[in-house]
Formats: structure tokens, C-alpha cells, sequence
């Protein structure tokens, strides 16, 4: 290793260069400085790079007195830093002092514009022209991005800026907001309040918006007494610095040619640059193209180039504990420490349960060499899975099983004074049912050990033996739909139970992962509707012809009249089929997940009598003739089974397109997206007496605030769909929850359990406003005390609007309809309907609500 | 069916309990002989009259049963169908119970407010039944908020083009809008009385203006469509034509927004007279009883 000392020339030589001062770069750069003192140096080995000119940019832009959490709770902080939840400004106050306190040497405002070489001799030019060496570069510069640039002359002016803070602090300005997205509407509407306001759209629409800010919008630039005023198809040319009057002249260059404006100030919401293009520039490969593919990174966070680690979100790990881990742990080993890393404790109780004792380290390896699918995995994304799985061990009935039982409950009684106890093996005994058919559960199984037995749940009855480093589960994973078969552990079987979360961010960094499982669901789905009987092997070949199709709402699959030689399974989603021409067409029928789709094409009626679209985004499987005749033609198919359906599928279609009225009603539910629900609240109107008793109830059994908002909603035809969770297939709001608090129980109910750190993005991701940011609402007071000493609110009145002092020191919290899980009685808001005008359905009752509809 | 009235609860079935337990009261009036009368005085009175009070107490319990929110004790739309037939069956118990004997006291009494309680719950179930589904087809689709949501825009719209016309049209048209009443006190909310008015120029110029009614918005209506034929410029009547369309429109939206109101407020008004009368009934029962013993 190079010597790094005093002498002038070599001042820019650094051993380690981390780019990001968040929480990530803030830890490692901590560690640094600790590691510097314990040496003794006097000048620092490592320089901290910031483009903005503070630490932990994202954190200094949340709402002031925000809560930030210290998810996950049984993970412990590793850092010289230090971090423990609470309010925005008690963390942003002790990083600056731990800033001081450890004399970290960080340069704020310089961004890293390039990163040439290689280990031991980096070259880092800099914004501001300059350029230093390092040794090592860590990358620890989040997700976010740097938003885009003007891109015109002036863009440096005083005045313009990336981002408004508090509307509120200007007023009787003269403001441009540049941008068509939702930030932009939402920044001039808020400033339109006292400042006269431009907002300037290189399109002719805002298409990007949402649909309640695009209305905003067009409201306020139609209003003559509102000061919002839109240039269309416009952007500027230049921007110059007035001499006197507003202090800003801007050259716009409009259809109607260049135009001149004076204001004060130009906000630019033109979105960020995300940092993929940067970092790939360094020579870091992504897996593939998907937008949230993640790099390859080695159990140690270094990348594929050597000498380059990537650590924090950038690295796939959003919440701040992990990443300041990660920060203090990679710069221990690139000083060539080899500490455990900080999850070491973890894996240790998720192997401690195992027949044969041994480190947990060489539990992991093993547990990766014995399962092929595994070993497409690096050793740091394995590792997270195992982190985040939850172990199952099989023993016989017997003195093994139960001495196991007793370890495993010793270590539980010692960890229950933990607030959030750490996942532990799970003990079960040979023949215990892992899941039934109807369970919903999206985690998928690999079997590392012993075997497992699937039954399929009709008739007739067929057991599949599988056996060591097979998997299963990847249905409902894949779909979201309850599973289908019952699955029971066999003689020695050693489970690892992934979560849908874990197992989606896998897939979508590793491309030979996403195929097995691919492939193995288009086996057993062929299996299921085809060849009962047939093996994966036997199917092989023909699973490898079958192609998955994706749609999105409202793309067709086939159409009315088309002459075809093909059959879909859909995988995902919801398929409305309809018949006639638009305008007028009737819906006939919605195909939920897991069903066929034009069989009859194959069956005898090479002509399609419906049109297909997607109702929501889906998937499918689209089987060929060639294929289906291979499928059809083995002796054990099931060829009766397979015509039943589709003659009884004929027969409903026929009966729905004489009921036109009937089909309308089903497209009005199709429209408001209920294809993808699985438990939804319907009102009938003709029933409803607005007593709002099933609002007052959710209130009163979920901590005082409702989760349901009655009177908004859509109708048609005196079907009422209040704003309410429908608990759908594939949960929107599921897809990023940094601290995966988001969950589905195995009756199906989709409910936010209390981690949530309260980010807002499922609220964002719901296309169905049923998520609510709220406070938690004061307690009831007893009956008594309201009645006699008039406390608070009584039984059904509504809550005090006043959230508790300890409320608002924790924050917003994401509050939606669980379908009242663990309520005995059942969903509070139709038990408490009086005159039966609430219920909940799922989807198989959609064609009885439309039936009733007939008298 | 998918979605059950509670009439049809479980296919009617607290209707049969109902008629099973008129039918046993009546059996058990039948049974009576003797030369007592056949009042609350023999056994087979003692026991319709404990029958009755038992029935009156646990009617009343669905006003707690409702607010029970996590209570496993059957569904609030059960409670309410048996609420329904049971109470029903009240009044062939309670008249049995007194062979119809009545006079000016206060057994008389809690027979009478026993009597209009059920009465008013026939109104309750009448007003259940046949408004919600008007309700529903008055909002068309919407809420009521949409519909004040559109009428604060015809405000609106109505206005600037009132700015626009001649003085008094401007007059007419802003003052009708200022004092359009919606809502009001409880008789005008049930049977929508509409106190409109709006202030017009008198005919010789620089005389004062008069308050006029407005109900329904008619007056105001027919005002400026009187102006159509006299306008002067073609803009004029493009003008008054538009203002006529958007206050005929803003007619519509009103006379909704009324029914709207009346409706709901019978869904709730007769609540206001069955549940202090239920109190009054607890009330005259205990007496009832009390006095029965104290004077047997």
C-alpha cells in the first residue's frame, strides 16, 4: 500500500474518496476519522464529497419536526455517527455535532462530475474543475438524483432555483415555475395564492399530472381571478440579470415567437437525473435495464470494478440504519478488518433451530451450494435473503423435535424484552400443513434441505413430491392470487420462506432468477389447466415455447371476429371480454387471474366471439396451437375437464350479452378497477339511509379514525363504491414500503403494520386514495367520564380532531382498511349496517351483484 | 340476491317469530274463563304483561347494540329486522295484555306512548325504504357536495355574465343569488320550503327597489327572458340567452338540493320523535308497574 504523509504534492491522494455525505457516506467517513485518530494521524486519509451544501440532502427536505424512524427495529446501529428516531431536526443537529466531534474532512458543494482509473489510482474530477486521487472511491449517493437543469443561459442567476420549500415565504412576486409533472402544479398553485404566476409547459397538455392536479390546474389558469397564467409549448431561451424592476428578465420562446417576461424568481421542477447514467459512467454494470435493477456488488460492497463499493440505497438498502451500517462496515474492509458484518447476530438466530450446529457463515454457504437456484445469487444478496427469510425445520414427532421446540423457545423468552425481537428458525414437525388452498400468501418457498409434498386441491387429488433445491409458491408470488394447493413438510425438511418484497427485488437484479421462476410458474400452470400428470421434465421443452405478454389497462388481447390459433392463461390481473362494436359493446364477462382465456379458438370455434382487454395491468400466458395439441394429446390430460369449462364459459357469455344493463353495471365495476380487488366494500343505494353507522364503527374499532370514506366514491345503477381498501391482488401500495410494513395476512387482508415510518409513498402508489396519512387519534374516554365530566367524544360521535402532543412527536402515519383482521365478528363496517346496505364481496361475486340487478 | 333488505333478513325470519308470538298471546288470551276480567289481573294477563315489558326493554337495547361496535352478538342488521317484527308484535301482545280496557290514567298512558312509538317506527321503515332509492337517483351518481360543488360555479358563472347586462338585469340576477335560501328551519328543511326573494329596480327609474319572492327561481327566470325580446345588439341576446340557460340550470341544481335535504331530513327526522318517545314510554312503564303492585 501506498504511504500517504504531509508532503504538499501528494496532499490529493486520498486512501478512500466516499461521494454522498447521507446517512451512508456520513457513517463510512465517521469510521474513517475514528480509524485515522486510533492510527494517530494528523491529516486525514479520506474526504468526504458533497454537491450540496449541507449533509443528507433528502433528510433537510422533509417537512420540518418530521419523525424519521430507525427501521428495522432488530437490526442494531453499527456506527461512529449516531442515529436513533426522532423528530428531522434532533438527527440533522447531531450529525453536524458528530460532524465537529469527529473532525470529518468533507467538502460540500463540489459534485463528482467523473471517476477514472483504478484501484489504488482513481482520478476524481470535480464541478468546480478540480480533481483529486484516491485509492478507493465508496459511492453512497442514494437514488434520488440532482434535478435537471434549465439548460439555458443565466441558469446560475440568483433567483432560480430547484425546489420551493414554503410557498408562504414569497408573496406579491412575479414567479416562473418550468415543468409540466406534479411537483410543478402543485408549487404554482400553492404560490398563485399571493404571487402572480407563470407556469411554463414545453407540451401543449399535462399529460404527466394526476388527474385531480390536472383539473387544478386548468381551473386555475381558466379562472380570470386567479394570477396563474400557462405558456404552452414553450421553454426558455435565456434568462438575464434587470438592472432595476424585477430583477430576472426571461426570453421565452413561445409559438407565437420569443416573448419577454420580468419576474423574480424561476422555480424549475423538471424532475431529477437519475444517478444510473453517472454511476454506469464510472464502468458499474447493471443486470439489466429495468429502472429498479440494482449493481452487483460483492459480500464486501464492492462492485465489479474493483476498488469501487456502492453502499446505502443506490445498493438496494432504502432505510437509514442499514446504510450507516454498511457506511461504517465497508470502510473496515478496505482497511482490511475482518469484522463480522452487523447482521452476523441475525443469521445466527435464523440458523440456531438447525439439527447440526455450526457457524452461521458456513450455514450460509451451504445453504447456497446445496440450492442451485441460490447460487445465481452474490453472496450479499443472498445473505439479505436469508436476513430477511424465515427458516422453517422439519423434525420427526419424537425427542429431537421437541428439544428443538425447547432451545428455540429459550431463545425466544430471551429476546421477547426486545422491542421488535429478531426473526429465529421456526420449529414444525414432518406432516404439518404449511399453507392450505385459499391461504393467501405471497412469500415463495426454496427447499434447502428434506422434501415437501404439494396437494392439488380438486378432484382428483395429485400429490407432487419435491425434493432438495426445488421451490414452490411462485404462483401466488407471481399473481397474488390465494394459493391453490396444500402443501405439507415431509422427512427433514429445511424451508426458507422469502417474502414477496425480498424475493420482487431479487428478480428484478438477477436475470437468471426472474427465468427459473418464470419457467417454473409456466410449468405449473400448463400442469394445472393441461397435464395433470405430466412432470417438469417431460414439459420442459414445451414450457420454453410458451411466451409471457404483458399488457397494460386497457390493451387488447384479442378482438371480436379475428380468425386465431391461440389460447391465454392469465398469470396476473383481470381480462373483461366484451362483445359488439365501441360504442355499445357489452361486457360478457371478467376473467380473474389464474383462468383461460380463448380456449375456444382451440376447441372447435377458430373464430374469437369476444374482444379481450386488460381491466388493469396484466400478464399472460399464451399457448400456442402446436402446444396445446402436445398438452391435449398425452393420455393422462385432461381433456373432459378442459371442455366442461369452456362449453360452460360459452353458456354465461351468452347469457350476460342478451342482459345488456347487466354488462353495464360489470363495466362500470371493471372501470373503477375493481378487476384487481379481492374483498371489496359494495353499498347498495337503494338500502343505504346515510346513517354513516359503518363509518363510526370503523372509527371506533380502528384507534379513532376511519378508514373509510362512505359518501366519496362512484356510483352506477344504485351501486355504490366508497373510497375504501378493496385489498387488491397485487397491492399497489406494497411496492416500495422501505421498512416492508405493508402486509397481507393469510386471510387475504392487506394491512400497514407498526413500522411504518410514515414516508407516504403507499398513499402515492394507491390508484384508489384509500391510504390516509393521519396522526393516531386521542383515546376514547370511558363511558362514564364523557357522560358525567363530558370528556373527549362519546360512543360513535367523532373523534376529537385534536391529535395528543405524544401523536404528533411520532408523526403522520399511513392508516387504510384492514377488513377488520382479528375482529371476530368480521368487517365492523357491514356488521354495523343496520339496513344491510354494506356487505364486502370478493370477485367470484361480481356476477351476483350484477344478477340481483336483473329484478 | 346478494344485497338483503332487513325485511328479508335471513329470508324473514324474525316475521315468523313475530307470528308465532302473536299467535301464542293469542292462544294464551283464549285461555282465559272465569269471571275475572280478562285484563292484566289473571296469569295469563300477568304473563303477556311481563312478556310485553321484557320486549320493550330489549327494543330499547338497540340503541346500545348500535353503538357496540366490537359486539359478536349477531349483526346490527339482524338486531334491527327482529327490532322491526318484534316490535310489531308488541302491539298484539301489549293489547291483550289490557283487553282493551283504557281509561284516562297512566296505564292508559304507556299503552298510548307504547303506541305511537311503534307508530313513528312504521314512519322510520316507510322513509328507510322508499327514500334512499330517490335520494339515490336525485344525486345521479353524484354527492350532495358535487351538486353544491356545480351550483357555486353557476353562482359564479351567473354572476359574471349578470356583470355584463343592463343594470337592473345585473340587479336582478345578483340579488336572486345572494338571496337564494336553502335549508332553513326543521318544517322548511321536511317539506322544502323555499324562502327565495331578490330585489328588483321599479318600473320609473330612480324610484328604490322592491324585495320580491322568488320561490323556485322563477321570478328571476322569467325576468330576464322578459329582456330577451327587447335586446337591442345581437351580443345582448347571446348574452340573456346564456344567462337563461345557467339559471335554469341553477333551477335544476336547486330544486335537487331541496329534495336532497327534505329526503335526508325524513331519514332523520323521525328518529327525533321515536327515541324520546321511547324514553317517555320507559318512563310511563315503570310507573305502570309500579303502581300495579303498589295498588293490586
Amino acid at each position: 500500500m501506498r504511504r500517504i504523509d504531509n508532503n504538499d504534492s501528494v496532499t490529493d491522494l486520498y486512501r478512500i474518496a466516499i461521494v454522498g455525505a447521507g446517512p451512508a457516506g456520513l457513517s463510512a467517513a465517521g469510521r474513517a476519522a475514528q480509524l485515522d485518530r486510533a492510527a494517530g494521524r494528523q491529516t486525514p486519509s479520506y474526504i468526504l464529497l458533497e454537491g450540496f451544501e449541507a449533509p443528507a440532502k433528502t433528510i433537510q427536505r422533509y417537512q420540518k419536526r418530521k419523525h424519521v424512524m430507525d427501521e428495522p427495529g432488530f437490526l442494531d446501529l453499527r456506527s461512529d455517527v449516531r442515529f436513533a428516531a426522532g423528530a428531522r431536526e434532533t438527527i440533522l443537529d447531531a450529525w453536524s455535532q458528530d460532524i465537529s466531534r469527529l473532525g470529518i474532512h468533507v467538502r460540500y458543494g463540489t459534485e463528482v462530475a467523473q471517476v477514472q482509473g483504478q484501484k489504488g489510482a482513481f482520478v476524481i474530477r470535480l464541478s468546480d474543475g478540480t480533481t483529486l486521487r484516491s485509492e478507493h472511491v465508496v459511492l453512497a449517493i442514494g437514488l434520488e438524483g440532482n434535478p435537471r437543469k434549465l439548460g439555458a443561459p443565466g441558469e446560475q442567476l440568483p433567483g432560480i432555483q430547484y425546489q420551493l420549500d414554503d410557498p408562504r415565504e414569497y408573496s406579491g412576486e412575479t414567479i416562473l415555475v418550468v415543468g409540466a409533472g406534479d411537483s410543478a402544479i402543485e408549487n404554482a398553485l400553492a404560490l398563485a395564492e399571493q404571487n402572480t404566476v407563470w407556469i411554463i409547459n414545453r407540451g401543449k397538455e399535462f399529460s404527466r399530472a394526476k388527474d385531480a392536479n390536472l383539473n387544478a390546474i386548468i381551473a386555475a389558469i381558466n379562472d380570470k381571478r386567479r394570477r396563474v397564467t400557462c405558456a404552452y409549448e414553450s421553454r426558455i431561451v435565456r434568462i438575464v440579470a434587470n438592472p432595476s424592476g424585477p430583477p430576472l428578465g426571461v426570453s421565452l420562446q413561445t409559438p407565437a415567437g420569443e416573448q419577454a417576461v420580468n419576474c423574480h424568481r424561476v422555480i424549475a421542477r423538471l424532475g431529477s437525473e437519475p444517478p444510473r447514467k453517472f454511476v454506469e459512467s464510472v464502468g458499474i454494470r447493471f443486470p439489466n435495464q429495468r429502472s429498479d435493477a440494482i449493481p452487483e456488488l460483492s459480500q464486501l460492497y464492492e462492485s465489479n470494478v474493483p476498488g469501487i463499493y456502492i453502499i446505502g440505497s443506490l445498493a438496494g438498502y432504502p432505510l437509514i440504519k442499514q446504510a450507516m451500517n454498511q457506511g461504517h462496515d465497508v470502510v473496515e474492509y478496505i482497511h482490511g478488518n475482518p469484522i463480522k458484518p452487523a447482521d452476523y447476530g441475525l443469521l445466527e438466530l435464523q440458523f440456531k433451530g438447525l439439527a447440526d450446529e455450526r457457524d452461521p457463515e458456513e450455514h450460509l454457504e451451504r445453504f447456497r451450494s446445496l440450492t442451485p437456484m441460490f447460487r445465481e445469487l452474490n453472496a450479499l444478496a443472498f445473505r439479505e435473503l436469508i436476513v430477511e427469510s424465515e427458516i422453517s425445520v422439519a423434525y420427526a414427532d419424537g425427542p429431537a423435535y421437541l428439544e428443538a421446540r425447547r432451545t428455540m423457545e429459550a431463545v425466544r423468552a430471551a429476546l421477547a424484552s426486545r422491542a421488535r425481537p429478531p426473526r429465529n428458525t421456526r420449529v414444525i414437525r414432518e406432516g404439518d400443513v404449511i399453507y392450505e388452498p385459499g391461504d393467501f400468501g405471497t412469500s415463495f418457498f426454496t427447499i434447502v434441505n428434506g422434501e415437501v409434498r404439494l396437494e392439488s386441491a380438486g378432484t382428483p387429488r395429485i400429490t407432487t413430491r419435491l425434493s432438495r433445491g426445488e421451490f414452490f409458491g411462485e404462483l401466488s408470488l407471481l399473481s397474488g392470487r390465494p394459493r391453490t394447493e396444500r402443501a405439507i413438510a415431509g422427512p427433514g425438511c429445511v424451508l426458507v420462506e422469502t417474502p414477496r418484497r425480498t424475493m420482487i427485488k431479487l428478480m428484478s437484479s438477477n436475470e437468471e432468477l426472474r427465468r427459473g421462476i418464470d419457467w417454473i410458474f409456466v410449468v405449473r400452470e400448463l400442469q394445472r389447466h393441461f397435464a395433470p400428470y405430466a412432470t417438469p421434465r417431460e414439459l420442459r421443452g414445451l414450457a420454453a415455447k410458451v411466451g409471457v405478454r404483458q399488457f397494460k389497462a386497457g390493451d387488447t388481447l384479442f378482438r371480436e371476429g379475428e380468425t386465431a390459433d391461440s389460447l391465454f392463461v392469465l398469470r396476473s390481473g383481470n381480462v373483461a371480454l366484451s362483445r359488439g362494436q365501441e360504442p355499445g359493446s357489452i361486457v360478457v364477462a371478467q376473467i380473474p387471474a389464474g383462468q383461460l382465456i380463448g380456449e375456444m379458438a382451440l376447441m372447435g370455434d377458430p373464430q374469437r366471439r369476444e374482444t379481450a382487454r386488460a381491466t388493469v395491468a396484466s400478464e399472460a400466458l399464451e399457448v400456442k396451437r402446436s402446444e396445446f395439441l402436445a398438452l391435449t394429446g398425452r393420455e393422462d390430460a385432461s381433456r373432459e375437464s378442459l371442455q366442461r369449462g369452456a362449453s360452460r364459459r360459452a353458456i354465461d357469455n351468452a347469457r350476460m350479452a342478451v342482459r345488456p344493463e347487466a354488462g353495464a353495471v360489470m363495466n362500470f365495476l371493471m372501470n373503477e378497477g375493481l378487476g384487481e380487488a379481492t374483498n371489496v366494500l359494495v353499498i347498495d343505494e337503494a338500502l343505504c339511509v346515510g346513517c354513516d353507522n359503518c363509518e363510526k364503527a370503523c372509527a371506533e374499532t380502528h384507534g379513532g379514525v376511519s378508514r373509510l370514506d362512505r359518501e366519496a366514491g362512484a356510483t352506477f345503477a344504485r351501486i355504490h363504491i366508497p373510497i375504501s381498501c378493496r385489498h387488491c391482488e397485487q397491492p399497489h401500495c406494497m411496492k416500495d414500503c422501505p421498512p416492508n410494513a405493508i402486509r397481507r395476512s393469510e386471510s387475504g387482508e392487506v394491512y400497514i403494520d407498526d413500522t411504518c415510518i410514515g414516508c407516504g409513498n403507499c398513499q402515492t402508489n394507491c390508484p384508489y386514495d384509500v391510504i390516509r396519512m393521519e396522526y393516531a387519534a386521542p383515546p376514547k374516554p370511558g363511558l362514564l367520564s364523557w357522560l358525567l365530566l363530558g370528556r373527549g367524544s362519546g360512543p360513535g360521535e367523532e373523534p376529537d380532531p385534536r391529535p395528543a402532543e405524544s401523536a404528533k412527536a411520532k408523526g403522520k402515519k399511513a392508516m387504510k382498511c384492514d377488513a377488520c383482521l382479528g375482529v371476530k365478528s368480521g368487517p365492523a363496517c357491514v356488521t354495523a349496517c343496520p339496513t344491510g346496505a354494506a356487505i364486502r364481496i370478493g370477485p367470484e361475486r361480481y356476477v351476483d351483484l350484477v344478477e340481483e340487478r336483473r329484478t | 340476491m346478494i344485497h338483503q333488505s332487513l325485511l328479508r333478513y335471513r329470508g324473514g325470519r324474525y316475521l315468523w317469530w313475530a307470528v308465532g308470538l302473536s299467535l301464542g298471546s293469542v292462544a294464551l288470551y283464549a285461555t282465559q274463563g272465569g269471571l275475572q276480567r280478562h285484563n292484566g289481573g289473571t296469569w295469563q294477563g300477568y304473563t303477556l304483561g311481563t312478556v310485553g315489558a321484557l320486549l320493550i326493554a330489549w327494543l330499547a337495547l338497540l340503541g346500545i347494540r348500535k353503538r357496540s361496535y366490537s359486539s359478536t352478538l349477531g349483526t346490527v342488521q339482524g338486531w334491527a329486522s327482529a327490532h322491526v317484527y318484534l316490535g310489531t308484535a308488541l302491539l298484539v301482545v301489549a293489547t291483550l295484555h289490557c283487553s282493551a280496557e283504557f281509561g284516562w290514567n297512566v296505564h292508559t298512558l304507556a299503552y298510548v306512548l307504547m303506541a305511537a312509538v311503534i307508530v313513528s317506527g312504521f314512519v322510520g321503515l316507510y322513509v328507510y325504504f322508499s327514500n334512499p332509492s330517490v335520494i339515490s337517483e336525485n344525486r345521479s351518481g353524484g354527492s350532495r357536495g358535487a351538486l353544491f360543488a356545480e351550483l357555486f360555479d353557476l353562482d359564479a358563472r351567473a354572476r359574471e355574465l349578470a356583470d355584463r347586462c343592463d343594470p337592473d338585469t345585473g340587479l336582478a340576477v345578483k340579488s336572486s343569488i345572494e338571496r337564494t335560501v336553502l335549508g332553513g328551519g326543521v318544517l322548511k328543511q321536511l317539506f322544502a320550503l323555499d324562502d327565495s326573494r331578490l330585489m328588483l329596480a321599479e318600473a320609473a327609474a330612480g324610484q328604490g327597489t322592491r324585495l320580491v319572492s322568488n320561490t323556485d327561481q322563477q321570478t328571476a327566470i322569467d325576468w330576464v327572458a322578459k329582456r330577451l325580446p327587447r335586446a337591442e345588439k345581437r351580443a345582448e341576446a347571446e348574452l340573456l340567452q346564456a344567462l337563461v340557460g345557467v339559471l335554469c340550470r341553477r333551477q335544476m341544481i336547486l330544486r335537487r338540493l331541496r329534495r336532497d335535504i327534505r329526503l335526508n331530513g325524513w331519514l332523520r327526522a323521525w328518529l327525533y320523535i321515536h327515541v324520546p318517545l321511547t324514553i317517555a314510554l320507559l318512563a310511563a312503564l315503570l310507573v305502570h308497574i309500579v303502581v300495579t303492585f303498589i295498588y293490586w
